[in-house]
C-alpha cells in the first residue's frame, strides 16, 4: 500500500510528482475503482497523487459547442448537470446509472474513462457522443478520441496513470436537430454490471437522418462502435422498419464472451439489437424535441 | 509505516488523527475514534453499511482514503441525534418497524439524511435511488421506504409549525 498521499495544487506539480517516482505514484480521482484494484494487488504503489485540490479540473463548461469537463468533475454532477442533461442527454443518463449514488458521489466520469472497463456506464455514452480526452505528461499535451485510449486486452488503457494525467475531457454539444440516449439491461438497477448497454447519437434533417454513432458494450474489451448499422442509419428516413432492419446491424460489431456474471454470448447477441434499437428511438425522439 | 496528521470536521468538531498513511476513512472511524455505528459490511462499495455524509453528500467510507478527507466535514450515524433525541428519520425508523437486525441500518439513515437535508420533498423514485446502494437483507425494504416518507412528513409538519427547519 501507499506510503504518502499527496495534494499537487496544480496539473503541472501532479506531472512532475508522477515523472520523479519511477512509475511508483499513480493519480487518484474518486478512487472507487483505484482502491479495489490496490487492495487486489493489481498496482504497485509508493504515492498517491490526488487531483482533488485542483480546481480547473472541477469545471463542466460550454466553449464552442464543446463541453468541457474536467477530471474531478464526479458521475453525481455529470448526472444533475442541466447542460450536460440538455446537450449531452446520453452521458447524463450513463452517470445516473453507475454503481450507486454512494458512488456517483465520489466516482468521476475521467476514472471511468481511464479504468478502460469494456462497458462503463459513461464511457460507451462517451464514444457514441464523439469525446475526446486531453492527456498531459512530463512530455506534453496530447487529445485522444476515447476508442483510442483503450488498449488491446480486457479492461486495459493506453493512459498510464503513472506517468500521465487526463485533465479534460471535450464533447460535443448537441446542436439543433441532434439528440442522443443511453440504454442499458441489467439484472438489477443499482449497483450492477450492465449485462449490455448501447449509447446513440442521431443528427437529423428534417425526418432523414443525417449521422447516427452507437457504441455499445460490454461485446470486446472496450467499448464498440456499430459502424454496420450506423452507415445504414445515415442518409435513411427516420421510420419504425429503416431503424428496426438498422439495429440488426449491431450484431456485425458484437462479440461477446460467456460471462457467468454478464450473460451468455449467445443470450447477449440475440438481445443486443433490441437494445440498439430503443437507444436508436430514443435519441432520434430526443433530436425532434 | 510514518504516520501522518489528518484534520477534519467530525459531526460538528475538529478533530486531528494521526493514522497510518493509507487508512481507509471508515478504519479510522471505528479504530481511531472509536464511532463503531459505521459498519463494514463488504469494504467495496457494494453493501452501503459504511456510509458517511461528506460535505453533504452520502458515500462510502470504504472506499475513501482518510488522507483524502483532510479539510472536510464529516457526518457520522453518532452525531444525527441531537443531544440524545433523536433525529426524526431514526424516530421513524423505530415507530415503522424499519429496523431488525439493525446492522444495514445506520448506512440507511445516513442515505435518507443527505437525501432529505437537500430535498424535503423527495418522491417515491427519489427515495429509493437514494438508498439503492444500500443492502438490506432483513426487511424488504418496505418499511424502509415507509419510514422515510414517514420522516418527511415529520419535517415538514416541524418546519410549518415554525420549529426546526
Amino acid at each position: 500500500m501507499w506510503q504518502k498521499y499527496l495534494f499537487p495544487e496544480d496539473v503541472k506539480e501532479a506531472v512532475s510528482i508522477l515523472s520523479s517516482s519511477n512509475g511508483l505514484a499513480r493519480v487518484i480521482a474518486g478512487g472507487t475503482d483505484l482502491m479495489l484494484d490496490i487492495e487486489g494487488g493489481r498496482h504497485v504503489i509508493e504515492k498517491l497523487v490526488d487531483l482533488s485540490r485542483i480546481e480547473e479540473l472541477d469545471q463542466i463548461r460550454e466553449e464552442n459547442g464543446i463541453i468541457k469537463i474536467g477530471a474531478n468533475v464526479t458521475c453525481t454532477k455529470v448526472a444533475t448537470s442541466e447542460l450536460i442533461q440538455r446537450k449531452a442527454p446520453a452521458l447524463s443518463q450513463g452517470a445516473r446509472k453507475l454503481g450507486s449514488k454512494q458512488i456517483r458521489n465520489i466516482a468521476t466520469i475521467v476514472g471511468n474513462v481511464v479504468r478502460a472497463q469494456p462497458a462503463a456506464d459513461t464511457a460507451v455514452p462517451l464514444v457514441a457522443l464523439g469525446a475526446v480526452v486531453e492527456v498531459v505528461s512530463a512530455n506534453g499535451t496530447r487529445t485522444m478520441k476515447i476508442l483510442d485510449t483503450y488498449g488491446a486486452g480486457f479492461a486495459e488503457s493506453n493512459i498510464d496513470s503513472t506517468s500521465e494525467l487526463v485533465t479534460f475531457l471535450y464533447v460535443p454539444a448537441h446542436g439543433e436537430q441532434e439528440g442522443s440516449a443511453y440504454v442499458r439491461l441489467d439484472k438489477r438497477k443499482a449497483l450492477s454490471l450492465p449485462v449490455l448497454n448501447v449509447a446513440c447519437k442521431i443528427s437529423l434533417a428534417g425526418e432523414t437522418i443525417k449521422a447516427a454513432s452507437i457504441a455499445m458494450g460490454p461485446v470486446g474489451p472496450g467499448p464498440r462502435r456499430a459502424v454496420d448499422a450506423e452507415n445504414a442509419l445515415a442518409g435513411s428516413n427516420t421510420s419504425a422498419e429503416n431503424i428496426h432492419s438498422a439495429a440488426q446491424l449491431v450484431r456485425n460489431q458484437c462479440d461477446p464472451r460467456n460471462s457467468l456474471v454478464r450473460g451468455s454470448k449467445r443470450y447477449r447477441v440475440a438481445v443486443i439489437s433490441e437494445l440498439a434499437e430503443r437507444a436508436i428511438l430514443q435519441a432520434v425522439a430526443c433530436a425532434k424535441a | 509505516m510514518k504516520k501522518i496528521t489528518v484534520n477534519f470536521t467530525l459531526n460538528g468538531d475538529a478533530v486531528e488523527v494521526s493514522c497510518e498513511p493509507d487508512k481507509m476513512l471508515v478504519d479510522v472511524l471505528r479504530e481511531n475514534l472509536f464511532l463503531t455505528g459505521t459498519k463494514i459490511g463488504c469494504r467495496e462499495g457494494e453493501c452501503g453499511a459504511c456510509t458517511v455524509i461528506i460535505n453533504g453528500d452520502a458515500v462510502n467510507s470504504c472506499l475513501i482514503p482518510a488522507a483524502k478527507v483532510m479539510g472536510k466535514e464529516i457526518q457520522t450515524i453518532e452525531g444525527v441525534a441531537d443531544k440524545g433525541k433523536l433525529h426524526p428519520i431514526q424516530a421513524a425508523f423505530i415507530e415503522k418497524g424499519a429496523v431488525q437486525c439493525g446492522f444495514c441500518a445506520p448506512g440507511i439513515i445516513m442515505s435518507a439524511k443527505a437525501l432529505l437535508d437537500k430535498n424535503r420533498t423527495p418522491d417515491r423514485g427519489e427515495i429509493r435511488e437514494a438508498i439503492a446502494g444500500n443492502i438490506c437483507r432483513c426487511t424488504g425494504y418496505v418499511k424502509i421506504e415507509d419510514a422515510i416518507r414517514h420522516a418527511v412528513r415529520v419535517l415538514n409538519e416541524k418546519s410549518a409549525r415554525g420549529g426546526e427547519k
